[in-house]
């Protein structure tokens, strides 16, 4: 079992998939001869050749586009967006086409395209390189999107992206790409879309988060536990379609919840966990359901100072999560 | 897939196990063969191997729980089985390394994330956004608050919430307040209460010492038993064993203890009473014509009753070398099935704890169980009036009264004692 950083697992799962499935390939902004911004197909071009590495020109409508027209057709692309604040000319592509073609068609067509693109702040990249745009896909029925968080997640639900009959994005945190770095399994393994993860088990509360702010909820917790206060975390690792029964499972066992996100929280992944929770367990509830977000502004700020103060950081958690306990 | 692991036959005659230790868990991968669980059945401990690869499901009994053969035990996912939408490899161990950056394309993204100061300063009150709950905690009376957790519990202990005294947020009852009154009310109205101190500890009943009490039981309800002691003069067997041990011992690697010898002589016995190698069986009493006699060992786990088949075949050799193989064997918790079935008498050495007398409990369904008491040298009145100094060892029997009276087992006992006091190299087949 080798340890590798999480832009190593994208890569790895990419390349096992296009040696396994001559339908898969690759396209978007610098991922033929420069191997991707962050590297993440470096080497493709070299073996598979430039049918299969498609560097595209600075225009995101024509990569969604083109993605799910060979897709309809029968092959697998995986479409880069460089950066996922570049993703919004797609819309159109993806919300308006892919997400229901399967629907459009009664099933005679369908799309098994994979959208990857590198979210998320915390790494001075200011307005233009650091947003989370999950809750605009995740609001669309007919589209799946996956948040993973560590390197064995980020290969196995990528490789069931790829394997995937229907439209999935692949949002990973920039941030994550070499700060995490973990143990993967030598031979091939999927991990299915739509089952969250316990990644610490506890009893006084609940966290429920993804992407990047997962690392710094387990520092939180980790202070805590010093106090003898035991943290469950879950992990979504999918927040469309959201596993609803891993979370109602700790809910009923710790009856607090705290929902931890970088993106802002209104209309969010976080406000649909919390209505989730209300309708299943309401019940089980023994305070509000709190939550730990970016704030209400349109941009993550450029400036070091405000950007830390826009993050959900283990600071901020650790002290939202005293409240939550103390209610 | 999820296939259902049933508890396989193991050995005949066996209908039924004790489950034991689960030696996996939920989740984990086990590979063909290896050992899943501890069954234990008629007094013996055996490990249950995986019939096949895959991920270790759930136990679908507890650990002590009785389960007829042939019956489900356990979920596994099989490995050739599992499809490729499954996961298949448990989740592996990761580290978040907080001081890398990724780079961004221009380079940005280098460096810290700004002045420390300012992040703290960030974080005092005043700098976060308002929140409902905190107005709501300001307000002097919230007693009424009741979350829909401390609702329900209310509800169905019939509390009313308005007579506890909160620690939450503005003396808001918890979960916490009002289960510590709950468990208060049933220690007013002496109910068990799970805080206090008890003044017992309890003991987890190991499989083998449920199956034990159950043997027990089953002996001491159904059997009639009777019970009786004889006095033997063992100098002789003493001093022939002094004598045969040295060259024994060097010849054949194995300790030359007394219960060989009497082994030995209790089969021979038993095979002029036959009845107390018999068993009571409804409406007939059954008669085993060999004797496979079973040899009570203590051992950590608790007492265990390997058989030393057709005993009434063997010399003092192939005695002594199936008893210490068996010894071992129930010290290492080993002994294969065969081992502990078909027993047809008990014997048990009692004196090696010191005892001079006991009333044993019959091993069911055998008719008898013999114990050899401790040897002790004793003044005792000889022939000519004459005091001498003997070993002297007591003998007790339990019987089962159904299938013989004290006549035949005083009989057995008398036997016994003629061949002991009468013991010598000729008598016996070493």
């Amino acid at each position: 079992m080798a340890t590798i950083t999480l832009i190593e697992a994208v890569r790895e799962a990419m390349l096992e998939e296009m040696r396994r499935d001559s339908s898969v390939f690759v396209m978007g902004e610098d991922v033929g001869k420069r191997g991707g911004v962050f590297l993440a197909t470096k080497g493709f071009i070299e073996e598979f050749g430039s049918a299969r590495v498609l560097d595209t020109p600075l225009a995101e409508a024509s990569i969604a586009g083109i993605a799910v027209g060979s897709a309809m057709h029968g092959l697998r692309p995986i479409a880069e967006i460089q950066f996922a604040d570049f993703i919004w000319p797609t819309i159109n592509q993806l919300v308006g086409e892919a997400a229901r073609v399967r629907y459009g068609t009664k099933g005679k067509l369908n799309v098994p395209m994979v959208v990857r693109s590198p979210y998320g702040g915390h790494v001075r990249g200011g307005l233009y390189h650091s947003q989370s745009v999950e809750s605009f896909f995740a609001h669309t029925p007919g589209l799946k999107v996956v948040i993973p968080a560590t390197p064995y997640d980020a290969k196995g639900l990528l490789k069931s992206a790829i394997r995937d009959d229907d439209p999935v994005i692949v949002l990973e945190h920039k941030r994550t790409y070499r700060s995490v770095r973990g143990e993967v399994p030598d031979e091939d393994y999927v991990i299915p879309i739509g089952s969250a993860d316990v990644k610490l088990e506890g009893e006084h509360a609940t966290i429920v988060t993804y992407g990047l702010t997962l690392h710094y909820s387990l520092q939180a917790a980790e202070i805590l536990a010093k106090d003898g206060i035991k943290i469950e975390i879950i992990d979504l690792r999918t927040v469309r379609p959201i596993d609803i029964e891993t979370i109602i499972t700790s809910v009923q066992k710790t009856n607090r919840v705290l929902i931890v996100q970088e993106d802002n929280a209104a209309v969010s992944v976080g406000s649909e966990v919390s209505a989730l929770i209300s309708e299943h367990s309401f019940e089980s509830l023994d305070a509000p359901i709190m939550r730990c977000t970016g704030p209400e502004i349109p941009a993550m700020p450029f400036a070091p100072t405000l950007e830390s103060v826009y993050m959900p950081t283990s600071e901020k958690i650790e002290t939202k999560l005293r409240e939550l306990l103390s209610y | 897939m999820i296939t259902t692991v049933d508890l396989p036959q193991v050995g005949e005659s066996v209908t039924e196990g004790v489950i034991g230790k689960w030696l996996v868990s939920p989740g984990q991968w086990v590979d063909r063969y290896d050992p899943i669980v501890e069954v234990v059945t008629d007094k013996v401990s055996m490990e249950i191997p995986s019939p096949f690869a895959g991920v270790f499901i759930k136990a679908l009994v507890e650990e002590g729980e009785v389960v007829p053969m042939g019956s489900p035990i356990c979920e596994i996912e099989d490995q050739n089985a599992i499809t490729q939408d499954d996961e298949k490899t448990p989740p592996s161990k990761f580290e978040f390394m907080d001081s890398v950056r990724s780079v961004g394309p221009t380079g940005s993204g280098e460096g810290g994330e700004g002045r420390r100061d300012a992040l703290q300063e960030s974080m005092q009150p005043e700098h976060q956004l308002p929140h409902m709950y905190q107005e709501v905690a300001s307000a002097q009376d919230r007693k009424k608050v009741i979350s829909p957790l401390v609702a329900k519990i209310a509800m169905q202990n019939n509390i009313d919430v308005a007579n506890l005294i909160g620690s939450g947020i503005g003396g808001r009852v918890t979960k916490k307040d009002i289960e510590d009154y709950i468990s208060e009310k049933e220690i007013a109205l002496g109910l068990p209460n799970q805080n206090e101190q008890p003044e017992t500890s309890k003991i987890h009943i190991s499989a083998i010492r449920r199956s034990i009490a159950d043997h027990m039981s089953r002996s001491a309800s159904e059997i009639p038993s009777a019970w009786s002691m004889v006095e033997l003069d063992v100098t002789g067997l003493v001093e022939l064993r002094s004598k045969l041990k040295g060259q024994f011992e060097s010849e054949n690697e194995v300790p030359l203890t007394f219960m060989p010898f009497w082994i030995q002589l209790v089969c021979s016995a038993l095979k002029s009473n036959p009845r107390l190698n018999g068993r009571w069986d409804k409406d007939e009493i059954v008669i085993n014509k060999r004797v496979n006699l079973g040899i009570a060992i203590s051992t950590d786990e608790g007492l265990i009753v390997p058989v030393i088949h057709n005993a009434d075949d063997l010399n003092i050799r192939e005695i002594a070398m199936e008893l210490n193989r068996l010894i071992k064997s129930a010290k290492s918790g080993s002994l294969a099935l065969s081992d502990v079935q078909g027993g047809t008498f008990t014997l048990n050495n009692t004196g090696a704890l010191g005892s001079i007398a006991s009333v044993p409990i019959i091993n069911h369904p055998q008719s008898a169980i013999l114990t050899t008491e401790a040897i002790v040298k004793r003044p005792v009145v000889l022939t000519g009036d004459v005091i001498g100094v003997r070993s002297i060892m007591n003998m007790c029997i339990s019987f089962d009264h159904r299938v013989c009276d004290g006549a035949e087992a005083s009989a057995f006992l008398d036997e016994i004692k003629s061949l002991v006091e009468n013991i010598s190299e000729l008598t016996i087949k070493i």
